[in-house]
């Protein structure tokens, strides 16, 4: 991390970094997913690496999701880090039985005595025109779970180095990874790793208002401070990163200094990550708040496939400001 | 709804253009808020607004004429429900609220955020006293905020029919600097005219070669001349601390006057090192800040010498009083068409009066004649400045 310089990549190559590294650094890493191997991933994130790897560790499964992440579950208990990717988020409802009644539970019902350390990532959110099949955020259901560690991946720095920390954990971790961010690209430094899978970050200090928001909240949510920033209005952004345990501290200082917090997520609004932080705010920050809390999130409808019926279904840049500029011309 | 139109500014007004917007949709405007700037025959004009609410929609766009009349603006008052039309798309699901009607009476309720309510109870302000600028009327901290520093609280003890009233906040603050003032710092005065015809007239020519939101006022002019006299008679720019100190840096402190009542003096730190265009863009994000009591400590305590700058229809002399441990306070009168008498002839001039008031402790007449010949001088030569 000391490196100065820093590095061009999209979201998809910082994906594919932090597998790689992964791959190379321990015999007991393997890859398996749907289309992972032969056909490259679904979003191409692991092209090359069946040639790289060989068939054992970058491992084509069959389109049964329920089997698959048990077999990765097995493979987690018998010794070895599988990493499982599941296409996107929505296939994975197939799998949850594994998920919840094996991996989240396993712990528990062991009396302490036997940890799942699997990794399972999966895209999610809207891509481009990916219909109601594949565009939902299901990361509030997942946050619901005890035993789960949920984490997500909302900027470049976290895709690469998220996973290599994950595969630390001796418990399950979900990763969830965006569609709609693989082609974007940005600085990193060339240095990056491994990141904490603890703490909410703050992606840029302000003291007017608290944009508190995870996933391809944080882009948008930084675009959107630009903006403000020309009418003179400093917004902090902090991107939660860890949906479950969520991390309240980061969330109740910034709420200390700016009184006031809007949050943004694409999911969908009802019982969602926005209702949980807004009950975190009450119960910790109610005394420093000093406008009622404001949120933004994907309106409660199966996500359409047409582009502008797509764009109107979740919250978009403009949609930020104008929340922002409403809340703070009371002032 | 209120219809906010193009206001007649004089009987011969037919029609205004807008230049610029000072507010968005959705901004909540009050009595004497400024809307918007509007260019007539006699010149670029502040409009304010009249009425208290929400802009619902502004009508007119920027850079178009319209005759006096003309609906610019529409207002929600204060209290009234109107269903905005929603130009931008704020996503707002519609909720169901279930409200027992018997038993909460949520009108009656006073409105107050959770922050305001605790700094409130902290500093024992007086909830009934304060109107909201917050969402549907409520308390915020600002609103709070300003009732601590504006407070004149009337703590009423009737003792023998007695009233006392405790004065607190900035008021408090300007009494006891302006009575230490006057107990401890004999002032002496010296007035004079100076002719502002040179001034003027290069002022309208520089304006006029300048965009709208570049030109200058003429209390810039003011504001470097004084500095430039300063370089010139140093020892005004002192304080008065265990003996006369000289200051280096020519940091003039610029009264402004709040709508509240009460005045706030930000410096203008090293005046003489800035252009005119620098000065006006200081006094621009200095006044609001200062009419917000928004300023930094700093900018609150490091003036050397002070200007009270009365202002256009207003008085025509100002006598200080010395904010210690300053030695000189400097006053200008509004600019007034007066007659002038120069070369045996008779004519009239735009004067401006100015006084100063100075500690004959640190500074003798002589010096302050000096000074405020060093300022008429420098004011005939504008271009220089």
């Amino acid at each position: 991390m000391t490196d100065k310089t820093t590095l061009k990549i999209t979201y998809r190559e910082a994906l594919k970094r932090g597998i790689h590294e992964a791959l190379i650094n321990s015999d007991k890493v393997f890859l398996m997913g749907e289309d992972v191997g032969r056909y490259g991933g679904a979003f191409a994130v692991s092209k090359g690496f069946l040639e790289e790897f060989g068939e054992d560790r970058i491992m084509d499964v069959p389109l049964s999701e329920s089997g698959f992440v048990g077999a990765g579950i097995g493979a987690a208990l018998a010794g070895m880090r599988p990493i499982v990717e599941v296409m996107t988020v929505n296939f994975s409802l197939l799998a949850l039985d594994q998920i919840i009644n094996n991996a989240s539970t396993l712990l528990h019902m062991s009396g302490g005595q036997i940890n799942v350390p699997v990794v399972i990532r999966m895209n999610s959110g809207i891509g481009n025109q990916l219909a109601a099949q594949h565009s939902h955020s299901w990361e509030p259901f997942y946050a619901h779970i005890p035993g789960l560690k949920i984490v997500s991946a909302g900027t470049h720095e976290d895709a690469r180095g998220m996973l290599s920390t994950a595969l630390e954990s001796p418990d399950p971790v979900v990763i969830f990874e965006y569609t709609s961010l693989l082609n974007m690209e940005s600085e990193i430094p060339s240095g990056s790793g491994a990141v904490d899978l603890d703490k909410a970050k703050v992606r840029r200090e302000g003291k007017d208002l608290s944009i508190i928001t995870y996933g391809p909240g944080v882009y948008k949510a930084l675009a959107a401070a630009e903006i403000l920033a020309s009418s003179r209005i400093d917004v902090e952004i902090i991107d939660l990163r860890v949906l479950n345990p969520i991390d309240n501290e980061t969330i109740i200082n910034s709420i200390a200094k700016t009184h006031k917090a809007l949050i943004v997520e694409e999911a969908w609004r009802s019982v969602s990550i926005s209702s949980e932080i807004i009950s975190r705010i009450m119960e910790n920050a109610f005394f420093s708040l000093d406008a009622p809390v404001e949120r933004l999130c994907g309106i409660e409808v199966p996500i359409p496939y047409p582009k502008h019926l797509e764009d109107a279904s979740i919250p978009q840049k403009q949609d930020i400001v104008d929340s922002v500029l409403k809340m703070i011309r009371y002032d | 709804m209120i219809e906010f139109t193009m206001p007649s500014l004089g009987a011969d007004m037919e029609d205004g253009t807008l230049v610029e917007w000072r507010v968005k949709y959705g901004d909540f405007v009050k009595r004497g808020d400024i809307i918007a700037d509007v260019d007539t025959q006699k010149g670029l004009i502040e409009i304010e607004v009249f009425d208290e609410g929400t802009i619902a929609e502004l009508i007119v766009k920027e850079g178009e004429n319209v005759p006096v009349g003309t609906v610019m603006a529409n207002i929600i008052p204060v209290g009234e429900k109107v269903s905005v039309k929603k130009k931008s798309r704020i996503k707002k699901e519609p909720i169901k609220q279930i409200v027992n009607k018997g038993s909460i009476k949520i009108d009656d309720q006073l409105k107050i955020s959770p922050l305001a309510k605790k700094i409130a109870k902290e500093k024992g302000i007086d909830l009934s006293t304060i109107k909201g600028s917050g969402p549907e009327g409520s308390i915020v901290k600002k609103d709070i905020d300003l009732a601590v520093v504006m407070k004149v609280e009337s703590h009423v003890e009737v003792t023998g029919g007695k009233k006392e009233i405790a004065v607190k906040g900035l008021r408090a603050a300007i009494a006891t600097a302006m009575s230490k003032s006057n107990r401890e710092i004999p002032h002496f005065y010296l007035e004079t005219r100076i002719d502002m015809s040179k001034a003027l007239d290069w002022l309208r020519e520089s304006n006029r070669q300048r965009e709208l939101k570049d030109r200058l006022l003429s209390v810039v002019l003011l504001i470097k001349a004084t500095a430039k006299a300063i370089k010139e008679v140093p020892s005004v720019n002192a304080f008065w601390e265990n003996g006369l100190q000289l200051k280096d840096s020519i940091n003039i402190g610029f009264a402004v006057s709040l709508r509240q009542g009460g005045v706030v003096i930000p410096a203008i730190p090293e005046a003489d090192n800035k252009s005119l265009n620098q000065l006006m863009d200081l006094l621009n994000d200095l006044i609001p800040r200062a009419r917000a009591l928004q300023l930094r400590s700093s900018e609150l305590s490091e003036s050397t010498i002070t200007v009270s700058n009365i202002g256009e229809g207003s008085t025509d002399k100002v006598f200080g009083v010395i904010y210690p441990p300053q030695v000189a306070i400097l006053g200008f009168g509004n600019i007034v068409e007066e007659a002038w008498a120069e070369d045996g002839e008779l004519s009239t001039r735009p004067v401006v009066h100015v006084t100063l008031a100075a500690d004959h402790r640190a500074i003798d007449g002589y010096l302050g004649s000096r000074f405020l010949m060093a300022l008429k001088k420098n004011l005939q030569k504008p271009e220089a400045l």
